[in-house]
C-alpha cells in the first residue's frame, strides 16, 4: 500500500512537471497542496491499516487457543488402544430373486460353469454381504482386509476375499502389493460387485472368468507422468482359482500384464479404456481343463454429466470384449473322459447406465458369448441376455435396484429373472474407483 | 532394449526434469488454487481438480486427477473430510509418494478452527464431517490464517524460492488486510440479517458478516431438498424478513427459485468459490462480487 502510493505520486508528479517545462510558481503550489492532502489521507489509511493489523493479530490468536483447547478432549485419552483401529466397512446385500428356470438346471452353451458362475438362488436371500477393514499400516505401507460372508444351501460361510498390503511410498510412480487381491485385468474385476450398477455380474464375467478373479499373488503398477493417465500393470499369481486352477509352475501359474490410459473430454466427459492379459498354465481347472490358456480383455468407459457432477446425472457406458485360448486337455476322471481341448471363446457385454437425478439410475446392459465350434463344449448357439435395471438411491449410502433379465443361455432355455436387491454401506466408506 | 539401461535412463530424464522444472502444485478446490497463485505467482504450476460448478464433495476419482496427482509436488485441499469420497482414492492410485507425506500434503482445515463440530456423529442426520464444517473459504480471516501456513509450507517444499513466497506473502497479506476492511465497512448493513441457505456451506460467512441461518433446503447436509421440508420453510422465510435465499453456483436453482416464489424473498446464486461467477477471477473479487450480491438483495 504505501510502495504503491509513493510510486504514484511520482508518477504524477513526474507526469505534470516533464510537460510544463518552464517554471512557474502556481502549479508547483497547486501540487503541493494535493501532496500534502495526500499525505494526510495516506496517515489515515496507514493507522486504520495498524488498527485492522491489530484486530487480525488478535483474531489469529485467539483461534490458536481455541484449537489447543478443542484438541485438549482427543489428547486426554493418549492411551486407548482403539485409536489405531483400521477403517471397518461393511456392505451388506440381500436380494428377492424370480427365476422362470430352476437355478439348479442352469447351463450357458459352450460355457461349463465355474467360480460363482450362475444365477443366485430363487427368493428370498442373503448376498454377498462384506466386512471389509482398512488402514494405513506406517508410513510405507497399506493394508486392506476383505470378508465376504456367503450363504449356499443354508450354510453360512466366511471367506478370505481380499488380503493385502501395498506400499506407499515407492518412487517414481510405482506401487507393489502382495496378498490376496482382484486381478487389475479389464474394468469389472479390478471392481468391488457392490459398486457395479447391476445386480450380477455380465455373462461374459460369469463365463470366463467365474465372476471375478482372485488369487494370491504379486503385483507392481506404474503410473507415466504423463498428462493423459497412463498405467501398467503387471502380476504374478499363485493359479489356484478359476480361470486357472491346480497352482502349477510350482505355485505361480498365472502371469498377467495390463495397460490402462484415461482422460477428460471438456469438463463433462471422462474417459478410461485398457487392454490386458492373463497368461495361464491349469492343472485340473474347475471346468476341467488342464493345459495352457490366455485370456484378453479389452475394456472402455465413457462417461458424461452435466458439469462433470456425475452424482446429479448423466449417462455412463461401458464395454468389454474378452477372447479365451484354450490349448490343453479336457479331462472328466468320473467318466473317464480324456480329450483334447484347443480353441478360442469370446464373450462381450455393453452397457449404458443414465442418471436421471441424484435418486433413480436406469440401465440397459447386453449380454453376448460366442462359443467354440468344436472341441469337448462345442455349441452353435450364442448365449444372449438383456438386462433392463432401476435402481433408487436414498444416500450414497444406501439403494434399492429392481432388475429384469431375460437369459437364453443355451438352447431351449429361457430363464426370465426379477431382482429386488437391497444394499447398504455401513461405517467408513471409502472412496470408489473410476 | 536393456531393461537396466531403460530404467537409469528414465530416472536420469526424471533426475533432469525436476532440477529444471517449477514445483507442480495440485489443488482440490479453486479457491486454495487462487491463494496458490497469490503467494507463488509463477513458480509453481497449479493443476486444480473441481470447478466452481461441481459440487466437491462428489467428485469422481477420474483418471485425468490421478494424472495430475502422480506429477504434484505438493498437494492443497480443504480436508476434514470434504474430499473423502475421491482424495484418498486419487492418493493411493497415483503411486505419488510426495504427496502421499506430512510435508507434500497440506490440508487447510487443520489450520483453522472449524465450527459446527458435531458432538454426535451419525449418518441419520446427513453428511457430517466429523471435523466439523470444512467450507472455510468464505471468512476471510481464515483464508488468511491459511495463506500464512501455505506460505511456510511452500517454503519447505521449495526452499530455493522461500524468499519469493515470503515476499509475496507480505504483499497478499497487506492488501487481504485491507481488503478486508473495505468489506467489512462496505458489509455493514447485512449485519443481523436473515438468510436460508441451500446446503451448509456459509457458515463462515455468517460467523464474520454477522448473518443469521434460519433454515436450509437440505434438511440435513448433503440429502437433496424435499418438496415437504420446502414447504415447511415457506411460513418460515416469509416472516422473517428474509435479506435472501442463497445457493451456490453448482447448485440447482429448482429448489430456491420454488421457495422464492412462495415467499417473496429473493434467491440468489453466489459463488461460494472462484470461477462461481464470471466477476469473480480472483480470491479478492470473489468477496468483492458476495458482498454486491448481498448488498443486491438487501436493497
Amino acid at each position: 500500500m504505501r510502495a504503491r502510493l509513493t510510486v504514484s505520486l511520482c508518477a504524477m508528479l513526474l507526469a505534470s512537471s516533464v510537460p510544463a517545462g518552464t517554471p512557474s510558481t502556481a502549479p508547483i503550489e497547486a501540487l503541493e497542496a494535493r501532496i500534502r492532502a495526500l499525505e494526510a489521507q495516506t496517515r489515515e489509511v496507514l493507522a486504520a491499516l495498524d488498527q485492522a493489523r491489530a484486530e487480525i493479530a488478535s483474531l489469529r490468536a485467539a483461534p490458536t487457543q481455541a484449537v489447543a483447547a478443542a484438541a485438549l478432549p482427543e489428547s486426554a485419552a493418549p492411551s486407548s488402544p482403539n485409536a489405531f483401529n483400521p477403517a471397518i466397512s461393511i456392505i451388506l446385500n440381500g436380494s428377492l430373486a424370480q427365476h422362470s428356470l430352476d437355478p439348479e438346471t442352469y447351463q450357458i452353451a459352450g460355457f461349463p460353469l465355474a467360480g460363482e458362475a450362475g444365477p443366485g438362488a430363487r427368493g428370498l436371500s442373503l448376498g454377498e454381504s462384506e466386512l471389509s477393514f482398512a488402514t494405513n499400516i506406517d508410513e510405507k505401507f497399506y493394508g486392506q482386509l476383505t470378508l465376504a460372508v456367503e450363504s449356499e444351501d443354508g450354510e453360512d460361510g466366511i471367506g478370505v476375499e481380499e488380503a493385502y498390503i501395498e506400499t506407499t511410498a515407492l518412487p517414481a510412480g510405482l506401487s507393489a502389493r502382495a496378498g490376496r487381491f482382484f486381478s487389475n485385468i479389464g474394468y469389472l474385476n479390478t471392481h468391488h460387485a457392490h459398486t457395479d450398477a447391476f445386480a450380477d455380474r455380465p455373462l461374459a464375467y460369469q463365463a470366463l472368468l467365474g465372476n471375478q478373479y482372485a488369487d494370491d499373488g504379486v503385483q507392481l503398477r506404474w503410473v507415466a507422468p504423463t498428462d493423459v493417465y497412463l498405467e501398467l500393470g503387471g502380476e504374478l499369481m499363485r493359479g489356484q482359482s478359476f480361470p486357472s486352477g491346480g497352482a502349477a509352475r510350482s505355485g505361480s501359474g498365472v502371469r498377467t500384464l495390463s495397460v490402462h490410459a484415461g482422460g477428460d473430454v471438456g469438463d463433462e466427459s471422462s474417459w478410461l479404456a485398457g487392454v490386458s492379459v492373463l497368461d495361464a498354465r491349469t492343472e485340473d481347472g474347475e471346468d476341467g481343463f488342464s493345459g495352457d490358456n490366455r485370456l484378453y480383455i479389452a475394456d472402455l468407459t465413457w462417461k458424461w454429466a452435466p458439469n462433470g457432477n456425475t452424482r446429479d446425472g448423466g449417462l455412463s457406458l461401458r464395454s468389454e470384449y474378452l477372447h479365451d485360448t484354450r490349448d490343453g486337455r479336457y479331462l472328466d476322471s468320473t467318466q473317464g473322459i480324456d480329450v483334447p481341448w484347443a480353441g478360442s471363446r469370446d464373450g462381450v457385454y455393453v452397457e449404458g447406465v443414465w442418471r436421471l437425478n441424484p435418486q433413480w439410475d436406469a440401465g440397459y446392459r447386453h449380454d453376448r458369448l460366442w462359443p467354440d465350434a468344436s472341441g469337448p463344449f462345442a455349441s452353435d448357439t450364442d448365449p444372449v441376455r438383456h438386462n433392463l435395471m432401476l435402481t433408487w438411491r436414498n444416500s450414497e449410502f444406501s439403494l434399492i435396484r429392481l432388475q429384469y433379465s431375460r437369459d437364453d443361455a443355451a438352447p431351449a432355455q429361457r430363464d426370465h429373472a426379477l431382482t429386488l436387491q437391497y444394499q447398504a454401506a455401513l461405517g467408513a466408506h471409502g472412496a470408489h474407483k473410476f | 532394449m536393456n531393461f537396466r539401461h531403460l530404467f537409469s535412463g528414465l530416472l536420469l530424464s526424471a533426475f533432469a526434469l525436476s532440477a529444471a522444472a517449477q514445483i507442480r502444485v495440485f489443488a482440490c478446490e479453486p479457491e486454495w488454487g487462487a491463494l496458490v497463485n497469490e503467494l507463488a505467482g509463477d513458480a509453481v504450476t497449479v493443476d486444480v481438480a473441481t470447478s466452481a460448478l461441481q459440487d466437491v464433495h462428489q467428485i469422481e476419482a477420474r483418471p485425468s486427477l490421478i494424472a495430475k496427482l502422480r506429477r504434484a509436488d505438493l498437494l492443497v485441499c480443504s480436508g476434514g473430510g470434504l474430499e473423502a469420497g475421491w482424495l484418498p482414492q486419487l492418493i493411493r492410485q497415483a503411486g505419488n509418494a510426495r504427496v502421499a507425506s506430512a510435508d507434500g500434503m497440506f490440508l487447510a482445515v487443520a489450520q483453522v478452527t472449524t465450527l459446527e463440530r458435531p458432538s454426535q456423529l451419525d449418518r441419520a442426520a446427513g453428511d457430517l464431517h466429523a471435523e466439523g464444517n470444512p467450507h472455510i473459504q468464505m471468512d476471510p480471516r481464515r483464508v488468511l490464517q491459511v495463506a500464512n501456513a501455505l506460505a511456510a509450507r511452500l517454503q519447505k517444499v521449495d526452499a530455493a524460492n522461500a524468499t519469493r513466497y515470503a515476499q509475496r506473502l507480505e504483499d497478499f497479506s497487506t492488501r487481504w488486510q485491507a481488503a478486508m476492511l473495505r468489506w467489512q465497512q462496505r458489509a455493514a448493513p447485512l449485519r443481523g440479517r436473515n438468510i436460508v441457505v441451500h446446503h451448509k456451506s456459509w457458515v463462515y460467512l455468517e460467523e464474520w458478516l454477522g448473518l443469521n441461518e434460519i433454515g436450509a433446503l437440505e434438511a440435513k447436509p448433503g440429502v437433496p431438498p424435499t418438496s415437504a421440508h420446502l414447504a415447511g420453510l415457506v411460513a418460515l422465510t416469509k416472516d422473517s424478513q428474509t435479506l435472501a435465499i442463497v445457493r451456490a453456483a453448482y447448485q440447482d436453482a429448482k429448489a430456491s427459485r420454488w421457495l422464492s416464489e412462495r415467499s417473496g424473498v429473493p434467491a440468489i446464486r453466489l459463488p461460494l468459490t472462484v470461477g462461481g461467477d464470471e466477476r469473480a477471477t480472483d480470491l479478492f473479487a470473489l468477496f468483492d462480487v458476495t458482498i454486491d450480491l448481498l448488498l443486491g438483495a438487501a436493497q
